[in-house]
């Protein structure tokens, strides 16, 4: 592939999800606003305003109808994009596993937003863990370089014809959507040859082919399709490695289903996602200057859960804390019993920790994150832990 | 375009098969073979959750022809409009060649009350498409429970008549009138009864060029409580009481059609409502003398609309 090699920029994850969005040049877009995604869709009208992309744009008078058209104009024959936050999430939710059933791939950023009520517009993951069952794929971001680079990777899996499912690329609200960092973009048309054209599956636009989407199912068929639906994401899996493999001949970078820090020698393992992510490094890098083992990973797949290699990262570790950006109430944060299950197959299950932190844009520095993996390292965790809550 | 004659419209490709399990002697499947006769286009027809939608695509069968989408209850606007989006898209960069036609089939339930939001959104931004309200004035599909098309005085399973009550309280809202003021090229009302006048509409609303809004009167035997076989008798009765007036507005021009036109030419005579009341079971209790001033208050209620749409059609 030719690579031309670009200069590095400065730009917020929004920006950086509009422009890859610019350079993939999709046929459809949804818009409509929610606070921390705004800027994506309003930088994309701009492109659109200038002629620089032949999407068709169409605001939408709500996220439903947003996420409705989406589906629709996927399974027309059309490459649709559109981005939500948060109640935007939540007001799509009818739409979500419809979507995903129709085997259509649609890419969404979600700019994580906790979610109503009380209202609160910072960042947390229970948009994004309320969307978890719906047969959505779900990438997670940790700085503004991998939002950007999530939004060109994202088409390429869920358009994969083994997989056909859509797809969410997650950042995190403010924290990577509003702030400005280094970027390295790739050449529009390293981007485009890397993306493809859209090759859509019996598209309704086909009037000549007709055929009929979106039907109804008895309990047999219904099952069936479900377990379709099973099959392609755990096709997605593979299809994921295949495309991070690519994407690393293309760019340098290298992302992995689970992304890992430090983790080979390490006793004690961090498991958390998105932005904090990068602050859990500074963390282990301060704590190994300590004379700690400590590793950090974070899935960079969070659906389909990349349950083998996390357990390999976990064997032989003393203990393992996971870290939620959400609760799941009367219960744990998700992630946790999603990695304690993947850790029940381990010889010797390491001990597990299940911290809960950053609820509603509350504080994630290095010292909360420290202070919690020294109580691992100490034994004076407690099974579910509130890491930073100040009242 | 072909002449809408009965030799003529016999002669075109079948969009909906038969075979398809709605209840016998529906008024759906009658009024939605009118509508497809409008177009020779090659066209998608989204539908919104409802009996129609249900009982033509079971998989792994499907009753039609031509491609369809369903995707939820509330939202068949914002389907059909996303793959005209999407058609917009892809005949600009000249991936499609052919001019192509777009509709959405939805029953009142889904059109009055919960889709009224992305009706509206969808009309408002101006896609080409045409949207088919099938109003057989209850929520059918989940058994016959109010909706806001639903005539006062109906007896449904959300309304049920009783010791207290006669049945739902409230007049029917008026959603013609409110597509009307979305300024779109074409509305219409039309009843599968006079199935000329309602080709005709459907044509004008696959040509108008932007988005086109038909409300049609579509029986329902088993929520209306009639034979199968008085399905198209029901439809004309409607229209004859003017409890379902013909119309269509085109570019915002009122004009009456068909026996409506007639009615307000002094051609034919205006029925009263209570000969809409006695042929249906929904309205058996109405007879009942206690319920008396809720028949006056139901003709007194057709007669002002019937009056402001006689004026709207002079103007
Ligand atoms: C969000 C949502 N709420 C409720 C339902 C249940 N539901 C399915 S069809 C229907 C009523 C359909 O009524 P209408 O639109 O009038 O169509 P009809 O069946 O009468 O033709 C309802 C309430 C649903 N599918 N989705
Ligand atoms: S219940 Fe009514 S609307 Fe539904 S299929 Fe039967 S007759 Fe048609």
């Amino acid at each position: 592939m030719a690579k031309k090699k670009l200069e590095d920029i400065a730009i917020n994850g929004d920006g950086a999800v509009a422009y890859a969005w610019k350079q993939i040049d999709p046929d459809v877009c949804a818009a409509y606003p929610i606070t921390p995604q705004t800027i994506i869709v309003e930088d994309f009208s701009k492109f659109v305003a200038n002629g620089e992309v032949k999407t068709e744009y169409v605001c939408v008078e709500s996220e439903h109808s947003a996420l409705t058209l989406c589906a629709a104009s996927c399974s027309a024959g059309a490459r649709t994009f559109t981005a939500t936050a948060s109640q935007g999430l939540a007001y799509m939710w009818e739409m979500l596993p419809i979507t995903s059933a129709m085997r259509v791939p649609v890419v969404m950023a979600v700019a994580n937003r906790a979610v109503s009520g009380p209202i609160n517009i910072n960042n947390d993951h229970g948009d994004a863990m309320a969307a978890r069952d719906t047969g959505w794929i779900q990438m997670f971001a940790d700085n503004v370089q991998s939002a950007y680079d999530n939004a060109i990777i994202a088409p390429r899996i869920a358009e994969h014809p083994d997989v056909q499912l859509p797809i969410i690329t997650n950042l995190d609200g403010f924290i990577l959507t509003h702030a400005v960092e280094r970027m390295t973009p790739i050449d529009t048309e390293d981007v485009k040859k890397f993306v493809g054209e859209f090759e859509p599956v019996c598209p309704l636009l086909d009037y000549k082919h007709p055929t009929s989407h979106g039907m109804l199912d008895g309990p047999d068929f219904y099952y069936a399709h479900k377990h379709q639906q099973v099959e392609a994401m755990d096709k997605a899996l593979e299809v994921s490695e295949q495309v991070f493999k690519e994407f690393k001949k293309l760019t340098g970078r290298e992302y992995h289903l689970v992304d890992e820090y430090r983790c080979d020698d390490a006793e004690y393992v961090a498991i958390i996602l998105g932005s904090s992510y990068g602050t859990m490094q500074e963390t282990v890098d301060q704590m190994r200057e300590a004379g700690i083992k400590v590793g950090a990973a974070m899935p960079h797949i969070y659906r389909p859960w990349p349950e083998k290699e996390l357990a390999r990262i976990m064997k032989g570790k003393k203990a393992v804390a996971i870290f939620d950006k959400h609760v799941s109430l009367g219960a744990y944060g998700p992630m946790y019993s999603e990695v304690v299950a993947a850790a029940a197959d381990l010889e010797k299950m390491p001990k597990m920790y299940n911290f809960i932190y950053g609820i509603g844009g509350a504080d994630t520095s290095v010292s909360i994150l420290k202070g919690a993996m020294e109580s691992i390292v100490k034994g004076t965790a407690d099974k579910i832990n509130y890491a930073g809550m100040k009242l | 375009m072909m002449s809408t004659s009965l030799k003529n419209l016999n002669q075109l490709p079948v969009k909906l098969t038969s075979g398809h399990r709605l209840c016998a002697g529906c008024g759906e499947p009658l009024l939605v073979k009118q509508i497809l006769m409008g177009t020779q286009r090659p066209l998608v027809v989204s539908l919104s959750t409802g009996c129609f939608e249900v009982s033509t695509t079971v998989y792994p069968y499907t009753s039609w022809n031509v491609p369809l989408i369903h995707t939820a209850f509330g939202n068949g606007a914002a389907t059909c409009a996303g793959v005209e989006a999407a058609y917009q898209s892809l005949r600009k960069q000249g991936k499609i060649k052919e001019e192509m036609d777009f509709v959405n089939f939805a029953g009142d339930g889904a059109t009055y009350d919960i889709g009224l939001q992305a009706l509206s959104g969808a009309m408002e931004r101006g896609h080409k498409m045409l949207y088919v309200c099938m109003n057989n004035e209850a929520y059918m599909n989940t058994g016959i429970q109010r909706s806001s098309a639903t005539g006062m005085g109906a007896d449904t399973t959300t309304s049920p008549a009783g010791s207290v009550s006669p049945g739902k309280q409230e007049y029917s809202k008026d959603l013609t009138a409110i597509m009307v003021a979305h300024n779109i090229p074409y509305v219409a009302q039309a009843s599968p009864h006079n199935w000329r006048d309602t080709v005709e509409k459907a044509k004008k609303g696959f040509n108008c060029g932007g988005p086109a809004f038909i409300n049609a009167i579509t029986p329902c035997p088993r929520g209306w409580r009639t034979s199968p076989s008085m399905t198209v008798d029901m439809a004309q009765l409607a229209v004859e009481t003017c409890v379902w007036p013909l119309y269509e507005v085109v570019d915002g021009k009122y004009a009456l059609t068909a026996e409506s036109l007639k009615i307000a030419e002094g051609k034919i005579e205006k029925k009263p409502v209570t000969d809409w009341i006695n042929a249906q079971g929904r309205y058996r209790h109405l007879k009942e003398e206690r319920w008396a001033h809720v028949v006056d208050k139901m003709q007194a209620n057709i007669d002002k609309r019937w009056e402001k749409l006689i004026r709207l059609s002079k103007d």
